[in-house]
């Protein structure tokens, strides 16, 4: 049977069928947790090929996880049930900008990055920033509707998509959506499949929308005193009538960490500090800044700076960026996550989150979009404690659940993938997933689009960050 | 008695690794061969699941026989793995596991035991080249094609450098003036063998510039090719030679003008275990070495001619990723009089030379040096930069390929910094 499957398949891809244990085991993660082991890896490289392998894995009933550049968080492409994984990664070779219809076309392998540069080269802009741009692939930001600082102003992925092509489980090409910004010809089945996570369709062309490259940004830091005022201060600045294009959070855990990692000068008894962003005609830049600071002087913060340079907003920058590699300890692993809550809500948050850090004794720092409720807290932890982790997975457990007796979500732009699905349930209802799961049903009957994402399975009902 | 695949291979330090995949668009091999396994992602991964018992030992084999150890992975690395660490722990392991054939048992023994260790030997290799080069063999051969049906050979041959016939280091010392900075000189193997002038010169710029230099004869090979190797109980031997070797002098720095082997020398105090003895001398020595494009960095270089060339400058990889040194040696090109400094596109990625790996890869190593050469092609200069003896021979391998010889010359940074120093 595997000996025909690989005939099969080399028919159709040649030598990017991969099937020796070494190559195998090499597509069986991603950044988030659990290793398995796929049967078959296909590096496909046209809607095509596609097509041809799902019509196979059809034919018999093999799962299929579409795979970009593997830096999920969430376990979005990891073949949990064995089967084919599909590398897009290789497949970047289609990138074409029509700037008098601020368009651009792509193939699903193409990174993130390379649009942001193609959109910069003809003074357009592609908004959606996931932190990891420089590696991910369209593709996967389709899959697991992608974020990012700038969401604040602009929106996510799906804000910015105006059509698709796409397999379907039966092994058809369909186009969804088109070129312009309106377009009310039946379902909006490109938001459909937008965040679907690779369970009702394969992308294989993608339409985005562009605007405007801003002509200029400024940026001030405000320093807070206690995390509430820090917390407040967030929907005071959202509603003094400027909307800034991001607005970075960082807690004094945060703030100590990219101090001892990095010494800027930064104010290490501070609760809380905030990089506020805005965009656009540099004339306007100030004044908009000086509205904010008068907004914060209501809610009586002051301690504002203003960076006078470009060099200091680089700085300030470079603030947000090191939070990464400062926080980790060697020997220890990043657990990020990405719970997220209406904006009057964060303080409540931040409160929860210094709760559970006592409460379960671990090394918890937050940081995030404030500006969208989006929250980073992040734990570190030693992978090979048992105890620890399993402590771990109660702390991220009552996270999970706190946000959404908030009124928010499980994930603001991670993805379900494997880890959320447990808790899913709870966030949309039973009805709520029974509904979903009957869209998935009828588009994808014999389930092999990327099975054992976002829907538990029959007894998950914890968090497991280990699968061994 | 026997250690455990855990406790050998450096199972530890693959936890540090997130999987976030911020290596790969830093990692040649990756981008070259254009597969997971070929990451740096990958490779810890195949370390991770070899260590477990997931996978065989042999099924690590090929991904990390590949890889360059160019260590730019580290550089780009957000939670600061030590990659270094695993892929010679993973080496270690793979040599140990494999039953080697005579022929290369005996060609490690020839060049890791007795070649490299042993400075008269590489002289007499270095007049046996000299030989070859002046019977006018190289020119007969190139000039004939009698290595074509090997293009490997015939390529390399061309890029091999006019050899001239090695002499001790002079170390004349200056009787009437105490110089304020005292150089012990590192002079490495193959640099000695190949390009001994470069050795030659950066001695005199550093005399020139006010400071005393002493090439010690009882200095050894520094290791990196043995480490890289798996040779773990040779390299110790060598590091503790050096550090013995340099302590007998009172110098304010070491100096080499080798990305590979200066990188190596920064490293011994990994060989040893912390808290003994030696690795406190390891730390002591390595606190001096500096590369040659530090040194010229601190002095105000007496520039005397213009260099009037459009140039590149194509950085060791050991020397950035390991020695963390990037700036220095781009000051020094930026402020040569008449230079034209312009920036190769993707200049931090590895050439493909890699100590011996275009020996051992030929075919793979052409693969990598290909996509550095297109980026070359684009931003056309008449002169390539090189700090590293093995990047000096694959760029010269490079422009043969490309049939750009008339048109680009490869030089050591400090042949250039001696041109424009009148030197």
């Amino acid at each position: 049977m595997k000996e025909k499957i690989i005939e099969k398949l080399s028919e159709i891809v040649g030598d990017r069928l991969l099937t020796d244990i070494d190559e195998r085991v090499s597509y069986g993660y991603d950044a988030s947790f659990g290793q398995y082991m796929p049967d078959y890896v296909v590096q496909v490289m046209s809607a095509e090929e596609v097509r041809e392998i799902i019509q196979l894995a059809n034919t018999y009933e093999i799962p299929i996880y579409p795979r970009g550049a593997s830096t999920s968080l969430s376990g979005g492409p990891l073949p949990v049930h064995a089967g084919i994984v599909m590398d897009f990664s290789q497949w970047n070779q289609y990138l074409e900008i029509f700037p008098d219809d601020l368009l651009i076309k792509a193939s699903p392998g193409v990174k993130t990055g390379d649009i942001h540069q193609l959109a910069e080269e003809h003074n357009l802009m592609y908004p959606p920033d996931p932190s990891s741009s420089s590696i991910c692939t369209i593709g996967g930001n389709l899959a697991e509707n992608a974020g990012g600082p700038r969401g604040v102003k602009y929106g996510v992925t799906k804000d910015f998509v105006l059509g698709l092509e796409v397999v379907t489980a039966e092994g058809e090409i369909i186009r969804t959506g088109g070129n312009t910004v309106k377009n009310v010809t039946g379902y909006d089945l490109t938001k459909l499949l937008i965040g679907s996570e690779g369970t009702l369709g394969i992308i294989t062309e993608a339409t985005l929308r562009l605007i405007p490259k801003p002509m200029d940004t400024k940026t001030a830091m405000v320093i807070f005193d206690d995390l509430y005022t820090a917390g407040k201060s967030i929907s005071k600045i959202l509603t003094s009538g400027v909307r800034p294009s991001k607005m970075e959070i960082l807690d004094q855990n945060a703030i100590n960490k990219v101090e001892d990692y990095a010494r800027l000068h930064l104010p290490r008894t501070a609760a809380a500090i905030l990089l506020v962003e805005v965009d656009g005609d540099p004339d306007a830049l100030t004044k908009e800044l000086n509205v904010i600071q008068r907004a914060l002087l209501e809610i009586e913060v002051d301690n504002v700076q203003i960076a006078k340079t470009k060099e200091e907003e680089a700085r300030l920058w470079q603030v947000r960026k090191l939070v990464s590699p400062a926080i980790v300890q060697s020997g220890y692993t990043k657990i990020s996550e990405d719970a997220t809550v209406p904006l009057s809500k964060i303080p409540d948050m931040f409160r929860k989150i210094d709760e559970v850090k006592k409460k379960y004794n671990l090394n918890i720092v937050v940081f995030g979009h404030a500006g969208d409720g989006n929250l980073h807290p992040t734990i570190n932890t030693n992978m090979r404690d048992a105890e620890e982790v399993s402590k771990v997975e109660d702390a991220v457990e009552e996270i999970f659940r706190y946000a959404i007796e908030l009124g928010g979500t499980l994930s603001g732009e991670h993805g379900i993938g494997t880890m959320k699905k447990p808790f899913f349930p709870v966030e949309v209802g039973e009805a709520g997933m029974l509904f979903q799961k009957a869209i998935k049903q009828a588009l994808d009957p014999k389930n092999i689009l990327n099975p054992g994402k976002i829907f538990p399975e029959a007894g998950e009902k914890r968090l497991v960050l280990k699968n061994d | 008695m026997t250690e455990t695949l855990i406790e050998k291979l450096d199972y530890q330090a693959t936890f540090d690794c997130v999987q976030c995949g911020y290596c790969l668009p830093a990692c040649p091999t990756y981008l070259a061969f254009k597969k997971e396994k070929h990451s740096p992602r990958g490779r810890i991964n195949l370390v991770k699941m070899a260590a477990e018992g997931k996978i065989g030992i042999e099924d690590m084999r090929e991904g990390i026989d590949l890889c360059l150890g160019c260590r730019a992975c580290e550089t780009v690395c957000p939670t600061n793995v030590r990659y270094g660490d695993i892929l010679m722990s993973a080496v270690e392991v793979l040599k140990d596991n494999k039953k080697m054939g005579i022929f290369e048992k005996g060609v490690r023994r020839a060049a890791f035991k007795v070649v490299l260790k042993n400075k008269q030997i590489l002289r007499l290799v270095n007049k046996g080249l000299y030989a070859y080069q002046i019977s006018g063999v190289k020119r007969l051969i190139n000039r004939r094609n009698l290595l074509n049906p090997m293009e490997k050979y015939r390529d390399l041959n061309k890029a091999m450098p006019d050899v001239r016939l090695s002499r001790r280091l002079k170390n004349p010392p200056n009787p009437f003036r105490k110089s304020a900075i005292q150089v012990g000189f590192f002079q490495g193997c193959i640099m000695d063998v190949f390009f001994n002038r470069i050795n030659d010169l950066a001695v005199k710029i550093l005399s020139r510039h006010g400071m005393e230099v002493t090439n010690i004869p009882s200095q050894a090979c520094c290791g990196a090719l043995q480490h890289h190797a798996g040779e773990h109980n040779q390299t110790v031997e060598l590091a503790k030679k050096n550090i013995e070797a340099y302590e007998a002098y009172d110098f304010d720095y070491i100096v080499n003008t080798i990305g590979g082997c200066g990188a190596t020398l920064k490293e011994y105090p990994k060989l040893f275990k912390e808290g003994t003895e030696w690795h406190r001398r390891a730390v002591n020595f390595t606190a001096k070495i500096r590369d040659i494009s530090e040194m010229m960095a601190i002095v105000d270089l007496n520039f005397q001619y213009e260099v009037s060339k459009n140039a590149i400058f194509q950085p060791s990889c050991h020397l950035e990723n390991v020695q963390q040194v990037f700036e220095d040696p781009l000051k020094i090109i930026k402020s040569i009089p008449g230079l034209n400094y312009i920036e190769l596109k993707d200049k931090a990625l590895c050439c493909g030379s890699a100590g011996i790996y275009n020996i051992l890869h030929f075919e793979e190593s052409m693969q990598i040096l290909d996509m550095k050469m297109k980026n070359v092609k684009v931003a056309r200069p008449e002169l390539i930069i090189t700090s590293n003896p093995g990047c000096h021979i694959q760029m010269q391998l490079g422009v043969e390929r490309e049939g750009l010889s008339d048109e680009i010359s490869v030089k050591h940074i400090v042949e250039v910094v001696a041109e424009a120093c009148g030197i």
